[in-house]
């Protein structure tokens, strides 16, 4: 079995470790990224000629839906999606179909076969962490975690109104560890609860019923607990009045709320080599920032609020986002922010269309809905151009992620089309035409000239992703001790025009090779071998006395569960691979 | 010399599991001898097969009368266990002694299927265009969108000398479906368009959750829809472009669905 690897003479960009673009040879040894290689071992490694091509660390996804009970009700509503979109099967691999929801087998390949290697599920409802589980224990080839929907909890509602913070971040300890999950996510922190009785928050100061907390407590109080416990990811945060006209606004505030947690990672991991700091730099993080970017008052005044938020992002450190692009076409629109769904459901539902809400007990909600964005939609078009507004007018780079917030703005597959309109300014013009006038007329990005560099595109796309969601200790970078994953792009960065979109597609969509622990697993696009991936999650470490205290009060409302408390947590045979870091741990310290 | 092509298809025999046999159309018989016919491929479960193994195949080739180009099928017997006989096809003919399976024609674009016997549930999927006439009776959704689409059928025409089950032109957006017997639950249903004229009764909710197009039902509604309201009584209307006799109720819904449906509603009055 080879076991070590050269890749030579590629274009390597690798912004981890400040390299951009340099023809230089990656070295990988037993699965991971090594400096160089003894004479013995280059003599038998797999050389690969990426003479003229792009290199670039393999692929991170930290905001996607890709598993769990919304995801597939997104598949059993929608059997339109898939007759339409079939992967046959092949020596290798299973067969698979569905587009904007695809089956977990197509979903693994399709994503291997634009370079991607890691990807996060950025919505796991405890209740349904076994069923998150199972889909992404059936994923093939992808490095995996999920964070827990936490935003709404009964428990932490009660913690963070009565100012217990330390109960609470043993709570939360206690819950990565019971549902194997990565990270906390906080979806319309306050307001998923009023929906239980059909009503939402709409400002940070409100108090939610029955717990009387605002949104502000809930992003301030789990911003603390995360950077207390010391967590690989900051919060990361769906804002309120997602989608509504005007609500970039509070999207600042709510930015705002933990401007004074600074963070820290207490990780028991061991960090491959970077040039730069591979710590997260921020406190929070801003999920599908587009749907929170919205300006005017109505959908009659409708405009994109881009700018003021994206001059926010610019004053602060503590703030990264991923932008949520709309590239067009069909989506499925799912999100643990039930009110949310409603309310898309009342303004596109004439004509009845099917949607979905659940209610997931003590937790938190979810809501499903179809939907196709219109390049002839004045309010698509607009959307189009605040996806690209959020990542073109922030000037660092270091602040922003590229994601579709898949499937709601646009589907996975569609990032190549995304790099496009990021790369060159000729084809946002070009689609801008296409576009109802709104997408221009009522938004900056017709006047924004900034064209990405493939440097950028590698933090957008994976350096930044890794490093802001805790994984650059081994991911999104080419440094000595990373994981050997790497992606190969046909795509000669010396020889092309940014502007030709069928190329740079072509190249994005269909990696010349993929490389995962070192070992090719796509070649031109099509996968010739199937690994099992990793699952991470996070084993936070509090004082037991605390625990058992928190227990105590977690067991006088379980009652109101439909489950017993001995089903409740995630049992470890429902992870392959599994990967627990310890974290807040002696090696971290608290 | 322009030909015209005849491909007859002589069934073998029984077959016991449905064959997947969309590779019977004009479309992917142009051009191929009676052998590479014999050869293209059809699933039955998991395995693929050829044709051949479950038909005959005969090639006769001869001048038009017109001069142009086409090509006709002719299946001698029954098809009931071959399913997605003529899909997507955008010309010739196929003609069908017996009866077919599912799928018949389903998004077919041009093109004229004849079936003598009667046809599966999901004839006319999607269909665009051309013409489909089976002499006996279908199965559900004839002429309807794929399950979860809200639009189906957007042209063509479907003509059935039978009875219809439930769902005939679901989703319906455009073309003609004429059925000359009865139909039963949820004709029309999410249709925005196109017309569906029923000559005998409608069991249950014609209409439903219709926003445009038109129904005829020349017979009665036996469960009529709620949420539909009357507007007035017309004499030999014409629907669709096309007149229909006698006097009808003439209905506007589905407002259950829809503030401002188009969708137009004819029953025949004196059998209300």
């Amino acid at each position: 079995m080879i076991s070590t690897m050269v890749i030579k003479n590629g274009h390597v960009f690798d912004p981890l470790n400040g390299i951009d673009g340099e023809v230089m040879d990656v070295f990988i040894k037993d699965g991971k990224i090594a400096k160089d290689l003894t004479g013995n071992d280059l003599a038998k490694a797999e050389v690969i000629d990426a003479r003229g091509k792009t290199v670039m660390p393999g692929g991170v996804d930290s905001h996607a839906h890709v598993a769990g009970a919304k995801v597939n009700a997104g598949r059993l509503m929608r059997p339109e999606d898939h007759i339409g979109s079939v992967r046959p099967r092949t020596p290798f691999t299973h067969s698979g179909s569905g587009y904007t929801v695809p089956s977990v087998y197509k979903q693994g390949y399709d994503y291997s076969a634009m370079g991607y290697t890691t990807v996060f599920e950025a919505a796991m409802p405890p209740l349904e962490a076994r069923h998150t589980h199972e889909e992404m224990r059936s994923t093939p080839m992808l490095d995996m975690g999920a964070y827990l929907v936490l935003g709404n909890n009964w428990f932490l509602m009660r913690y963070l109104h009565q100012g217990e913070i330390e109960k609470a971040a043993a709570y939360v300890a206690w819950m990565m560890n019971t549902h194997k999950a990565y990270g906390i996510k906080c979806v319309n922190p306050a307001g998923v609860e009023n929906w239980g009785w059909g009503k939402n928050v709409h400002s940070l100061d409100e108090p939610n019923i029955h717990f009387e907390v605002t949104a502000r407590e809930v992003i301030h109080g789990l911003a603390e607990v995360n950077e207390r416990l010391g967590m690989p990811i900051s919060l990361h945060l769906h804002a309120n009045n997602l989608g509504h006209p005007g609500n970039s606004e509070i999207t600042k505030d709510s930015l705002a709320v933990p401007g004074d947690v600074g963070p820290t990672q207490k990780m028991g991991v061991d960090w491959a080599e970077t040039k730069m700091d591979p710590h997260r730099a921020q406190s929070v993080y801003l999920a599908h920032a587009q749907f929170n970017a919205f300006g005017g008052t109505s959908w009659r005044d409708f405009e994109s609020g881009a700018d003021e938020l994206a001059k926010y992002v610019n004053s602060v450190d503590h703030v990264v986002i991923d932008n949520g692009a709309v590239p067009f076409g069909p989506a499925t629109c799912m999100t643990g922010d039930g009110p949310s769904i409603h309310d898309l459901y009342v303004l596109a539902g004439i004509g009845g269309q099917k949607w979905s809400n659940t209610d997931v007990e003590l937790e938190c909600g979810s809501g499903v809905i179809p939907f196709t964005y219109l390049k002839a939609s004045p309010i698509s078009a607009i959307q189009w151009a605040i996806g690209l507004e959020m990542l073109l007018l922030v000037d660092d780079p270091w602040k922003t992620i590229m994601t579709t917030d898949h499937p709601n703005g646009g589907v996975f597959t569609q990032y190549p089309q995304v790099i496009t309109w990021l790369m060159s300014k000729r084809a946002r013009d070009e689609t801008a035409s296409q576009c109802h006038k709104w997408g221009y007329d009522r938004s900056s990005l017709g006047g924004v000239d900034r064209e990405m560099t493939l440097s950028e595109i590698a933090i957008l796309t994976r350096a930044n992703a890794a490093r802001t969601i805790g994984m650059a200790y081994r991911k999104g970078h080419l440094g000595a001790g990373a994981d050997g994953d790497v992606a190969v792009y046909d795509l000669d960065p010396e020889n092309f025009d940014p502007a030709d979109s069928e190329k740079v597609i072509r190249a994005f969509s269909r990696a010349h090779l993929t490389i995962k622990d070192g070992k090719v697993v796509v070649r031109d696009g099509e996968v010739v071998a199937v690994p099992d991936g990793r699952r991470y999650y996070c084993k936070p470490e509090v004082d037991e006395g605390l625990t058992k205290d928190m227990l105590a009060d977690v067991r006088g409302w379980f009652k109101y569960y439909t489950i017993g408390f001995a089903n409740y947590p995630v049992p470890d045979k429902y992870l392959r691979n599994p990967e627990p870091i310890v974290v807040n741990g002696p090696q971290g310290g608290w | 010399m322009v030909l015209t092509r005849k491909v007859r298809l002589f069934p073998k025999g029984e077959i016991e599991i449905m064959i997947e046999a969309e590779s019977i159309s004009p479309d992917s018989f142009a051009g191929k001898s009676e052998r590479e016919i014999g050869g293209l491929s059809v699933w039955q479960g998991p395995r693929e097969a050829q044709l051949s193994e479950f038909f005959d195949i005969e090639v006769t080739e001869g001048e038009t009368e017109d001069g142009g180009s086409t090509l006709e099928i002719k299946i001698d017997g029954d098809a009931s266990r071959v399913k997605r006989i003529g899909e997507r096809m955008t010309f010739g003919r196929i003609e069908i002694l017996g009866s077919a399976g599912m799928h018949l024609g389903s998004g077919m674009a041009g093109g004229e299927i004849q079936v003598r016997g009667d046809a599966g549930p999901w004839a006319g999927m999607n269909m665009s265009g051309g013409l489909i006439e089976v002499g006996g009776d279908v199965g559900d959704h004839a002429g309807s969108a794929y399950r979860g689409s809200w639009r189906g059928m957007t042209g063509g025409k479907i003509q059935i000398h039978g009875n219809a089950r439930s769902q005939l032109g679901g989703g319906m957006a455009g073309g003609e479906i004429t059925v000359l017997g009865s139909v039963e639950n949820f004709c029309g249903i999410r249709q925005s368009g196109g017309l569906i004229v029923v000559e005998k009764d409608a069991l249950r909710a014609a209409g439903a959750e219709m926003v445009g197009g038109s129904i005829a039902v020349l017979g009665r509604i036996c469960q009529f829809s709620p949420g539909f309201v009357a507007a007035g009584t017309e004499r030999d209307p014409t629907v669709g472009g096309r007149k229909i006799e006698g006097e009808f109720a003439k209905f506007a819904g589905d407002y259950a669905i829809s503030k401002n449906p188009k969708g137009v509603l004819y029953v025949k009055e004196a059998m209300l």
